[in-house]
């Protein structure tokens, strides 16, 4: 029987096979190829090493950067929430003192954890990847091995660069067919949370395949892997393919000369083996997919724009129904209430799901030349410092601050509210985020997770929309890119 | 991690069942960026009443605490352990324990030794008639003395091998130090590195 390209990643990396004892097997020992860090699950790891007289074994595989604290106005003055300040000086402290590259604000490769790793090229086909944060899934677009850990993990993998590990089970979630225009892989992944539910995934690690998936850029299959952790999966991945390949060569740390060649014979057998069999299989058409947004307080909880708010009797399961109850009575919607009918204040485009560039190009795309609803507040915030200085390279600052949105420097930011970016209470907001929990963005805020596609309709018309839902530009304001305003499944995805 | 093997020292008679990890800590300390430095944080809403337990000599100097059942109860906070220990607390003696609260205990060489209620009951009577009397848990016998009191304790095998060896999580992998360095020998040279930075 052949292996799945989870079980291959996984078999490649152990250092340490578990022993059987009785009828339990200990934990695999795994080794880390690329260990991320960020200032928030840190301090008390290296404080840990401190305490132990312990050294960090690898820091050359191993890079920091600033992203949950991170002010994104105002980068060149002091921090003003003092927790936050603390916590930034903490990182840079421990990274001075233990030798690890780190990016700092203002910096030009500084930026949210899971978005400067594929930026720099350091996220390969193949590789083992942790970060104390629970969307490090991210990196499985790669065809990599990508979890989510805790801070002990973390110092764990600082002092060892290894990691105790149970396998995981596999799911083959396979997507055929071709997307709509307007329908992005955001759409996707909120579709498979809806369908295997917010606890779906626990204890599986989730593959990503079929046409429709193959036919998605990296960006896409970022966003994907990103949310496997909404449906509960220790990680998510997609085999790597001539995207991946097209996308790494020439990235800054991208294999060269002959190890690229070597490199890349040794990620095209990164496969599933056609006799490989997985736990779990669920399958999806991506030829009925439409816009998908959520309207309660968990990623699960979520139907196509076209439909209406749900009501609790939709539901046959109890614990279902006094969700869904809960969930309107904190959202201030009434059943029924088509989606397209709700109102919003605030659209925030941006977080690790979706703020690279292409995330940005199309937001661009359908606001420009139109005029944003005025009583809507957007804010970009592209997802690194260097998404930042190549969207202002093609003008797209332009277009959003012509719109009339806040074009803001690189980080979480309204994704958590760690930082001043946060919602007012009962204010209610089209995210293209990753959590709509109660008080996520803000205490009492109101969360709507959409596409970018969504999140730029809905700022031109100030209720939940699609691009399909906009009055046609007039030719004299629609210029060169008046073939544009609805993207194309193929970059749309 | 320190090696025990058996540890004498003040027991505190705490008579509450179902101390959860907020009482133990409450959540405004996790915003805290140190590992250490947790002993104000222990109980620190219960210390804010001079009657406390711990308000109280010679019970502020205790190194046993013997507690209700189902202690450490709710979050994951590893802070809680933390706080116990950097109080100057080496066990814990209760009927039951929550799960984490156990496994997080034996990671940072705290001892969460499992006594019957009965006994329990019995050394909380020598400890408030008889204030500042010893405790000795012997992790090597598996049993806690308290004055006339002898009862046997539960703790599973491998978190007590662990305590005795003083192996921490970290300290275990590295006895397979040399698997791990034979490992990185055969790594393939096209796998990434961090550093020298190239952008
Ligand atoms: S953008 Fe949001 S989800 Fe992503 S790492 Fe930052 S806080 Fe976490």
């Amino acid at each position: 029987m052949g292996n799945t390209l989870a079980e291959k990643v996984w078999d490649a990396h152990v250092v340490r096979k578990g022993e059987v004892q009785g009828a339990e097997s200990q934990p695999d020992l795994l080794y880390i190829d690329l260990h991320l860090v960020h200032e928030v699950t840190s301090p008390q790891a290296f404080e840990g090493l401190r305490l132990a007289g312990r050294p960090l074994r690898r820091p050359d595989l191993t890079i920091a950067t600033e992203d949950h604290n991170t002010p994104t106005w105002d980068i060149d003055k002091p921090i003003a929430d003092l927790t936050s300040r603390t916590q930034i000086e903490t990182l840079r402290a421990n990274c001075k003192e233990f030798g690890v590259r780190l990016h700092s604000l203002g910096d030009a490769e500084q930026g949210i954890v899971h978005i400067i790793g594929p930026q720099l090229g350091l996220t390969q086909p193949g590789l083992t990847v942790v970060c104390g944060d629970s969307h490090t899934s991210t990196h499985g677009a790669f065809g990599a091995l990508a979890l989510g850990i805790g801070t002990s993990e973390v110092e764990h993998v600082m002092a060892t660069q290894t990691l105790s590990l149970k396998p995981f089970k596999t799911m083959a979630i396979t997507v055929e067919g071709t997307l709509k225009p307007g329908v992005t892989s955001k759409d996707i992944i909120l579709a498979v949370i809806a369908k295997i539910g917010t606890g779906g995934g626990q204890g599986y690690v989730l593959e990503y395949r079929g046409s429709a998936i193959r036919a998605l850029s990296m960006e896409a299959r970022m966003t994907i892997c990103n949310m496997s952790i909404e449906a509960g999966a220790r990680a998510g991945m997609v085999a790597p393919d001539e995207t991946t390949f097209e996308y790494l060569k020439d990235k800054p740390h991208a294999p060269q000369g002959e190890d690229w060649d070597a490199a890349v014979e040794n990620w095209k057998t990164l496969v599933t083996d056609d006799d490989a069999v997985f736990d779990a299989e669920v399958f999806l058409d991506a030829n009925d997919l439409e816009p998908f947004v959520t309207w309660g307080t968990n990623p699960g909880q979520g139907v196509s724009l076209s439909q209406a708010v749900p009501s609790p009797d939709d539901f046959a399961d109890e614990n279902d129904k006094a969700a869904c109850e809960r969930a309107l009575e904190y959202m201030a919607l009434d059943a029924g209430t088509p989606m397209k009918d709700i109102r919003v204040d605030t659209v925030f485009l941006g977080s690790c799901t979706n703020s690279r560039i292409e995330d940005l190009r199309i937001a661009a795309d359908i606001i420009r030349g139109r005029a944003k609803d005025p009583d809507i507040r957007m804010m970009v915030v592209p997802g690194s410092a260097r998404v930042r200085l190549e969207a202002e390279a093609e003008g797209l600052d332009q277009v959003f601050k012509d719109f009339g949105a806040e074009w803001r420097f690189a980080g979480c930011s309204m994704c958590l509210g760690m930082n001043p970016d946060q919602l007012a209470p009962g204010e209610r907001c089209a995210s293209t985020s990753n959590r709509n929990f109660e008080g996520r963005q803000g205490k009492g805020g109101r969360t709507h997770l959409v596409s970018p596609v969504v999140a730029a309709a809905t700022a031109v018309r100030g209720t939940l929309s699609s691009p399909s839902d906009l009055d046609p530009l007039p030719p004299a304001t629609t210029g060169q890119h008046d073939d544009v305003v609805v993207p194309s499944a193929s970059n749309a995805a | 991690m320190e090696k025990i093997t058996t540890h004498t020292g003040i027991g505190v008679p705490l008579r509450q069942s179902n101390i959860d990890t907020d009482q133990i800590i409450p959540a405004v300390f996790l915003k805290r960026i140190t590992r250490t430095g947790f002993e104000d944080a222990l109980f620190s809403e219960w210390r804010k009443d001079p009657n406390f337990i711990l308000n109280q000599e010679p019970f502020n100097a205790g190194s046993v605490l013997v507690a209700g059942p189902d202690f450490g109860t709710g979050s994951s906070r590893e802070h809680a352990v933390w706080a116990l220990k950097d109080y100057g607390f080496k066990a814990v003696l209760a009927s039951r324990f929550a799960d984490i609260f156990r496994g997080n205990s034996g990671k940072q060489g705290l001892v969460a030794a499992q006594v019957a209620q009965d006994d329990i009951e019995l050394i909380w009577k020598v400890l408030e008639n008889h204030p500042g009397t010893e405790v000795t848990v012997d992790l090597v016998e598996r049993t806690v003395v308290c004055g006339s009191v002898t009862a046997p304790f539960q703790i599973d095998d491998y978190t007590r091998w662990r305590l005795l060896e003083g192996l921490d999580d970290i300290a275990l992998t590295l006895t397979h130090e040399e698997s791990i360095t034979e490992y990185e020998r055969s790594r393939p040279t096209f796998k990434p590195k961090t550093l020298p930075a190239r952008t």
